[in-house]
């Protein structure tokens, strides 16, 4: 039977308490079927536990989630049918051989023996691992690692494929791959759930982002949603001598009435602004205050921004 | 840059978007599956066949020459009484295999997989068990081989030895669900093997495995006779020299009902709900 749902995800007040910590403190959720969402958070946030209750192997203690119109705690095999996880940890099992593990994996799926084989080596083409597919999996590196544990969640295509920190500890070809991984996971119709720690991750993949903190949501929505939350826009400002920082951000927070962000160089400054022509004029300040600028820009503020913006609060 | 160490996403395309979900496999199918996994890891490691290989022959020699003089007068007819004990004691230890396994899969992540399966969840459980099963064989076949080239005659028989392994499978199967049990709830590998380790040693010589319960001092003769070790024992070693009774074999394969009866269960439980 196959239920209507309007959303691949949808949760209210999700809560998960390990004694005394609460790791998820009431999350709600509505992911789009079809869509790449992304879970941006520091570690120990609780995008892993979030996850792990969407993915039927734990238990909320308070609200509830769907998966496909399917109870997460009360309709385990129905759920279980539609998704696949990919661990932070590589779900594969390292004492066999890449093409050993996808034919078991197959197998369990219920491919017959020659099929699964099929399947396998199909998989391991497309995922450029046939070299190294009788090698055992613990002489292998972490992309291909990475690399190998997709493809075995992929065995059948799964609706839903929950990612978690899918890029951590990778180099940035293997990186790439997966994400190109991603990209052609939604083309084929699969709604992807990912958590990253990385802005750029998010940025790059996902078509709305939910910032998890403290095992609450503090922000959702686009890329672009949630870079505009922050502030319309971003000015930096490069000056020629460090010296004149001081003086530089009196004359800014005079005109803007914005707080200057700290930054790693004293020489550069950052603060929000409202629009164009109030940073021009804060800029004419600058020179009338005899503070030389060597460099200025004006743009949206990057994830990164955001992010330290929101979770500062 | 190897050109076919890339993905290549046409063909990745093509993989995503050409199979269909198949039905899920029946338990049997699941079952035969895990027991390749554990047949594909001997495979890899050979050398962990040493124990059910060497460690019999070892065990074998050990005891009735260091015992054989002083318990029965003679090696040769201390080994008549001792093979049946000895053979309990080495296979029941190699009962954790198992649980130990388990406790690994938890560790590496690949439990999570497996728990997200469309399959039905014990069968990872019993092809495993089923794959020590064959070890058990392996660790009998060898000594009793050896035993028979010391000295060692069997009354019962060729059918008595087998039914007498036979037997000895039956209960470490049963056996193995406390350490799968375990292997649920302890955090390590070597913490499982230890508390294994603390259970069989003590129960497998507190038994009549060695020595004949009748020459022990009361209170431990007690213990020893409601020991399930010892009613293994006694009908293996009845079964091998062809004088068990039926109830000898009846205790064993209800001590052995009652282990799966707590622990089978037990296990699932704690699998499902594990974190």
């Amino acid at each position: 039977m196959v239920r209507a749902a309007d959303y691949a995800i949808e949760a209210h007040g999700l809560v998960k308490k390990f004694g005394d910590f609460t790791a998820v403190d009431g999350i709600d959720l509505m992911i789009e079927q079809g869509s790449i969402f992304g879970f941006l958070g520091p570690n120990g946030a609780g995008k892993t536990t979030t996850v792990r209750m969407l993915a039927t192997l734990l238990k909320p203690d308070g609200g509830n989630a769907t998966v496909f119109g399917y109870d997460v705690s009360t309709e385990t095999k129905e759920v279980r049918q539609r998704i696949s996880l990919t661990g932070q940890y590589a779900s594969i099992d390292e004492e066999l051989s890449g093409i050993e593990n996808l034919v078991m994996i197959a197998r369990l799926m219920g491919y017959a023996r020659k099929d699964a084989r099929k399947r396998a080596e199909e998989l391991l083409a497309a995922f450029g691992l046939t070299e190294a597919a009788k090698k055992q999996v613990k002489n292998y590196s972490g992309g291909m690692r990475r690399r190998l544990d997709i493809a075995a969640s992929i065995v059948v295509t799964p609706d839903l494929l929950f990612l978690d920190e899918p890029t951590t500890g990778l180099d940035p070809r293997s990186r790439n791959q997966v994400w190109d991984v991603v990209r052609a996971l939604t083309k084929a119709g699969t709604t992807v759930l990912l958590t990253t720690q990385y802005l750029e991750e998010a940025d790059q993949l996902a078509d709305r982002i939910a910032v998890i903190n403290k095992g609450k949501i503090i922000a959702e929505g686009t890329a672009s949603e949630l870079k505009s939350s922050v502030g319309t826009g971003m000015l930096h400002v490069r000056l020629v001598n460090s010296s004149d920082r001081e003086k530089a951000e009196t004359v800014l927070s005079k005109r803007l009435g914005t707080v200057i962000y700290e930054s790693s160089r004293d020489s550069e400054l950052r603060t929000k602004v409202e629009n164009a022509s109030v940073a021009t004029q804060a800029l004419a300040d600058l020179e009338q205050a005899g503070v030389m600028v060597a460099e200025f820009s004006l743009g949206q503020p990057s994830l990164d921004e955001v992010f330290l913006a929101l979770t500062a609060e | 840059m190897n050109k076919r160490d890339v993905i290549d996403n046409q063909q990745l395309h093509a993989a995503l978007t050409t199979n269909k979900r198949p039905t899920p496999p029946n338990p049997l199918n699941a079952v035969f599956t895990f027991a390749w996994r554990a047949l594909l890891k001997v495979k890899h490691q050979p050398e962990q066949l040493l124990d059910v290989a060497a460690l019999p022959i070892l065990f074998l020699l050990m005891f009735t020459y260091l015992f054989g003089g002083a318990i029965a007068g003679s090696t040769k007819e201390y080994l008549q009484f001792i093979l049946p004990g000895i053979l309990v004691q080495t296979v029941t230890q190699i009962t954790m295999y198992t649980g130990m396994e388990l406790n690994k899969d938890i560790q590496k992540g690949f439990f999570d997989r497996q728990r997200t399966l469309p399959i039905w969840l014990p069968s990872s459980l019993i092809g495993a068990l089923l794959v020590d099963s064959l070890r058990y064989i392996i660790a009998s076949t060898v000594m009793v081989s050896f035993a028979l080239i010391l000295g060692f005659r069997p009354q019962g028989g060729i059918i008595g030895v087998g039914l007498a392994v036979a037997l000895l499978i039956i209960f470490c199967f049963s056996l193995s669900w406390i350490w799968n049990t375990l292997a649920l709830i302890m955090r390590s590998e070597q913490t499982l093997m230890m508390t294994s380790m603390m259970v069989i040693f003590p129960l497998t010589f507190l038994s009549s495995a060695f020595v004949d319960p009748s020459t022990m001092p009361r209170f431990l003769e007690g213990f020893v006779k409601i020991n399930p070790i010892s009613l293994l024992v006694d009908a293996v070693r009845g079964l091998m020299h062809g004088i068990a009774s039926g109830q000898d074999v009846l205790w064993v394969l209800l001590s052995s009902a009652i282990l799966i009866v707590i622990f089978a269960p037990l296990t699932m439980y704690l699998y499902r709900n594990k974190k």
